[in-house]
């Protein structure tokens, strides 16, 4: 076995116990980047030697704690103290920001290792990675198909075992999606669990950032490091962070699990229903009790999402006006003009598209019929889930209603290409956490399944995930990408 | 459509967004598909639902009324370069 | 034949609170510092940064509504308005639209001796934007620079109903909200630093009708005195335009000073469509009745109740209380005064005549005089005593206020002490009537004025520092015993 094929647990257990150094893992993986990176284009920004610079560092101070030592990626929505952060954009193409997003500053503070900042769907509007300003990202498994995004770069990197894991961000689907496309376990905390200060916002009642890593303890550890409160956002909840790792042994006996059967309809491939059913036979023989449930309001979230988080980005991205930071048009003789054209030309196509829906929704005469009514369908959404949670209390449905497709297929069709996060957007909706683990694979690609929880309940999903998990094999398949 | 070429245009100055001829037309096909598509929540009577504007039953977060110097000029502003005597500069208003 | 018309005038004014830092960043709320200096990620609107609301501006809105009579709303939320310009970073400004902090209060003012009450609409928080300096007239102008140390600092903006009937009862209102606010230390109110503005709506309506005209929006007003113009302009503007067969455009019109005229700035077909919505990065404030009623606790006296207090126990006319009530500072000099002083209404006489010239002649306000009122105490018992007569007295307290040294340092240094010695006195009138035999001769038969004259010229002789009541006295005895 490589060493950058192992998972962060065991990186941190070979540092601590003194088998290996942080440099020398720095070095295995930028090997293994050089080796695949020109295949999979996962990254937009790239630092070895800094994160080389930063382990001898690491390696001289010793007592590898927390996860010293240990390289990531960075979703490029993720401000970066001095280090470029695009949001894969051409608005954004040179901006440094000159502070750290709160969930980067945590992990300086134990000293993980910044390897560099990872493609996404510009401004994180895309499930493909398609999207980017720059370039696709690539599917590991399949190169002609989608990692899936948003957050499609930090997914394929860890398929592709670049870095061990990385941060996303999930807004609609954007990190489970991604995972269950490449093949990855992506955690989305409870809205509010971790702070969005420093992470350019899509739509902010909704965004959460959040862990891909190759296995569920994984991402309970990097989890421990990035939750909790932080008084620079009032919407980051000052609730305790129970210890995440040492609760992933308690199993699954007794816990009353809910499969809403609409979360079974809704175009999803059989092969994909299947693997999901399969899994919660799985679940049943390790003591779990599953149930049917229904979820009536599912098939309105997905509309009432195009309708929020549109008009929330119309908002989000208005700063962008070329005056402080960023692309401006230096044709125009005056500033409205300047405004303008800055906006046109540093915007991509999908960029454009929903800032427009946006605005459209929330203008006179239109706010009511459009904006209102996708708040109130939201409150339906919402009540589902509480109406499920009240006797369940975790819910599993497949993460995506198909495989990874082909590259391209979808350009000039955004309403399917929407339909992917059918199953994911109702979570954000109704602010819940949820993860997205590997639960087969049908024609070589990867499959997902979402368990979904109360809010601030990410620590039943990962005791159930890792149960799974320790029982099935699913997790250690990893694409062959040729070398 | 749902849209029409001129709603386009009005919505594109609104969001301060210059699109050129063959946007506005790709913008109002797209755009009136995607409203057709969230036409589905008339299906629902939402009449008697209270809006959900915030998720999370939280509320009167605050700062205490304390300052702290601002940040340097220079580094603040070294993200553009069109500044002059530390001040933003940007072409005339009319 | 002109028809008869009502005006009708609403206000909206801006006040800032008076804070240390701004309302969603630690970034210190202070007038007058180089440019960009008082500026962070967060009120510049870079990308990924959210706002902290500052409690110390959600107290004093509060203490603001109480002071207004207004209804402090149990739960209030921030919104975004959304429009796009160089001074306001982030595209959008976070202020209140659906739920305000305070409703339906109200202000009185005095109209023709009684009390009328102006209506306040509402009153909501929202952040301030930046500021831009064009480079030469706005309409010639190249290039503009913007300064963003005033963005984010928080505001209070107040909207009256449309209950005031004249430019005067307009600017009656301002007065009496500048005081208010001062009074609860809300805001200092300082319209020349832009600390407290004013917008006013105004329409006019033939009288008896109850329908409201079609109202013009005049921006721009950054003194009373242009805000009383610019209405009275603007009044005679709208009823020329009507008495001519003409209608009543809604536009948003500047006050130009200069040539104090109102101009067009838009039209309503260009208004802005402001997109509200509830700001998600920010979560709803609940406010306890318990916290109201804490504040309103520790209210300091407010303008009404001061003026009722100095009228029933200091025993001021009603127009001297209403003056002196205006602002916290003349108050707090006029009651340091009184306590130590018999007659109110002399200390009274003083501050709105001599003390009100000189400030207004200085462009100050009270809190920057140097006169302190112990020696103005002081100086009014030399008045009391003979050692200075009222005439000297003027020139004593403008010596103080221009130096602000005790009035016995002035009195000595200026060799300013009275003449009361009645026998020097009686020398000096008996010179001047052996000198102005006509003069006598005409007060003999009957002109009393040439009295007057006499006293002048015994005033000049001794430069003014004759004891004018003993001149007087004198004058007269030795005149009836000739």
């Amino acid at each position: 076995m490589n060493l950058w094929d192992f998972p962060v647990y065991l990186l941190q257990h070979k540092l601590q116990s003194g088998e290996i150094s942080s440099v020398e893992i720095v070095r295995a993986f930028r090997e293994r980047i050089s080796q695949v990176e020109g295949k999979v284009k996962a990254f937009i920004t790239l630092d070895e030697e800094g994160a080389l610079r930063e382990a001898a560092r690491v390696d001289q101070e010793g007592g590898y704690t927390g996860l010293a030592g240990i390289p990531y990626g960075l979703k490029d929505l993720i401000c970066t103290r001095g280090m470029k952060t695009t949001c894969a954009s051409r608005m954004l193409e040179d901006f440094i920001p000159v502070y750290d997003a709160f969930v980067v500053a945590k992990l300086r503070e134990t000293r993980a290792l910044l390897m560099g900042k990872t493609n996404l769907d510009e401004f994180a509007m895309g499930s493909s990675t398609e999207q980017s300003a720059f370039f696709p990202t690539r599917n590991p498994w399949a190169l002609d198909r989608v990692p899936g995004g948003s957050s499609g770069g930090s997914a394929a990197a860890v398929s592709a075992r670049e870095v061990p894991f990385c941060l996303g961000t999930d807004t609609g689907g954007s990190i489970r999606q991604p995972a269950a496309y490449c093949g990855v376990v992506g955690l989305k905390p409870t809205y509010g669990r971790v702070s969005r200060r420093g992470v350019v916002p899509y739509a902010s009642s909704l965004d959460q950032v959040g862990v891909l890593a190759q296995n569920v303890r994984d991402c309970a550890l990097v989890f421990s490091i990035i939750a909790g409160h932080d008084p620079g956002d009032t919407t980051c909840v000052n609730v305790p962070v129970p210890d995440f790792v040492s609760a992933l042994d308690e199993g699954v006996k007794g816990i009353k699990i809910a499969y809403p059967r609409e979360y079974f309809a809704l175009g999803v491939d059989e092969e994909i229903k299947a693997a999901v059913m399969k899994s919660l036979k799985k679940l049943e023989e390790l003591g779990a009790i599953v149930e049917e449930v229904s979820l009536p309001h599912s098939e309105y979230a997905l509309p009432a999402y195009y309708l929020l988080a549109p008009a929330e980005a119309s908002a989000n991205l208005a700063r962008f006006d070329g005056v402080r930071y960023g692309y401006r048009d230096l044709e125009a003789d005056n500033v409205i003009d300047m405004f303008a054209q800055t906006r046109g030309t540093a915007f991509g196509a999908e960029v454009k598209r929903r800032i427009m829906l946006g605005t459209y929704a929330l203008s006179s005469g239109y706010y009511d019929a459009y904006y209102l009514k996708a708040l109130k369908v939201r409150r339906l959404i919402s009540s589902d889930f509480d109406k499920v949670f009240a006797s369940y209390d975790l819910i599993v449905t497949p993460t995506t209603p198909t495989p990874p497709f082909i590259i391209g297929a979808h350009v000039e069709d955004p309403i399917t290409l929407y339909m992917n996060d059918i199953l994911t957007v109702p979570v954000n909706m109704a602010g819940l956490p949820a993860m997205s683990i590997p639960c087969g694979l049908t024609r070589g690609l990867p499959l997902g399944m979402q368990i979904i929880a109360k809010p601030f309940a990410e620590s039943l999903i990962m005791q159930a995930a890792y149960a799974f998990e320790q029982n099935t094999e699913y997790h250690s398949m990893k694409p062959e990408l040729e070398v | 459509m749902v849209l029409n070429i001129k709603e386009v245009e009005h919505v594109a100055g609104l969001a301060r967004l210059t699109l050129k001829p063959e946007e506005k037309k790709e913008m109002v096909a797209r755009l009136s598909s995607i409203l057709n598509y969230v036409d589905k929540l008339n299906e629902l009577d939402t009449d008697k639902v209270e809006p959900l504007t915030h998720i999370l039953p939280v509320n009167n977060v605050f700062r205490e009324d304390k300052t702290e110097p601002g940040m340097d000029r220079e580094l603040l502003m070294s993200s553009t370069d069109m500044k002059e005597d530390g001040q933003y500069k940007v072409p005339k208003i009319m | 034949m002109g028809h008869e018309y009502e005006t009708v005038i609403g206000l909206e004014v801006h006040v800032e609170l008076h804070t240390k830092s701004k309302i969603f960043c630690a970034c210190p709320n202070e007038f007058g510092a180089e440019p960009n200096t008082h500026v962070c990620p967060i009120c510049a609107g870079f990308p990924g940064m959210l706002p902290v609301l500052n409690k110390e501006a959600v107290e004093l809105s509060i203490k603001a509504g109480l002071a207004l009579n207004c209804h402090i709303a149990e739960v209030c939320k921030f919104d975004r308005k959304n429009y796009f310009y160089p001074d306001l970073p982030k595209a959008y400004q976070i202020s209140q639209f659906a739920m305000p902090i305070c409703q339906q209060g109200y202000l009185e003012i005095d109209v023709d001796g009684a009390p009328k009450r102006i209506g306040i609409h509402r009153a909501h928080m929202e952040e301030d934007a930046g500021k831009l300096i064009h480079q030469g007239a706005i309409t010639e102008t190249l290039y503009t620079l913007v300064d963003l140390n005033r963005s984010g600092v928080p505001l209070l903006e107040i909207v009256s109903e449309p209950d005031m009937r004249s430019a005067e009862e307009a600017r009656d209102y301002l007065e009496k909200l500048r005081a208010v606010l001062l009074f609860a230390g809300v805001s200092d109110c300082k319209m020349e630093e832009g600390s407290l503005r004013c917008d006013a709506n105004v329409s006019i309506r033939p009288l008896g009708e109850k329908k409201l005209g079609t109202r013009t929006e005049i921006k721009n007003l950054n003194s009373f005195r242009s805000l009383e113009r610019a209405i009275e302009y603007e009044v005679n503007r709208q009823k020329e335009r009507l008495e001519d067969g003409g209608t009543i455009i809604q536009e948003t019109l500047t006050w130009d000073e200069e040539k104090q005229v109102t101009r067009s700035l838009r039209s309503k077909e260009e208004a802005h469509d402001y997109r509200y919505f509830p700001d998600p990065d920010l979560v709803p404030i609940h406010i306890s009745r318990d916290w109201v009623e804490a504040l309103r606790r520790n209210l300091p006296e407010m303008p009404d109740q001061a003026r009722e207090r100095l009228m029933k126990e200091q025993g001021l006319p009603a127009y001297d209380a209403a003056i002196i009530s205006l602002s916290p500072d003349y108050l707090a000099f006029f009651d340091a005064c009184a306590a130590r002083y018999s007659n109110a209404k002399v200390v009274s006489n003083w501050m709105m005549v001599e003390l009100n010239r000189l400030l207004n002649l200085h462009n100050m306000n009270i809190s920057e005089c140097k006169i302190n009122s112990n020696d103005f105490i002081l100086m009014l018992n030399y008045i009391d005593n003979g050692t200075i007569s009222g005439k000297m007295a003027k020139n004593v307290f403008e010596e103080m206020f221009a130096t602000g040294s005790s009035p016995d340092k002035i009195i000595q240094e200026k060799g300013m002490v009275q003449i009361s010695d009645e026998k020097a006195l009686l020398q000096l009138v008996r010179k001047v009537l052996e000198e102005n035999p006509e003069v006598v001769r005409d007060y003999k038969n009957g002109k009393e004025k040439a009295l007057g004259f006499l006293v002048g010229q015994i005033m000049k002789v001794t430069k003014g520092q004759a004891n004018p009541g003993l001149v007087n006295k004198i004058l007269k005895e030795t005149l009836t015993e000739e």
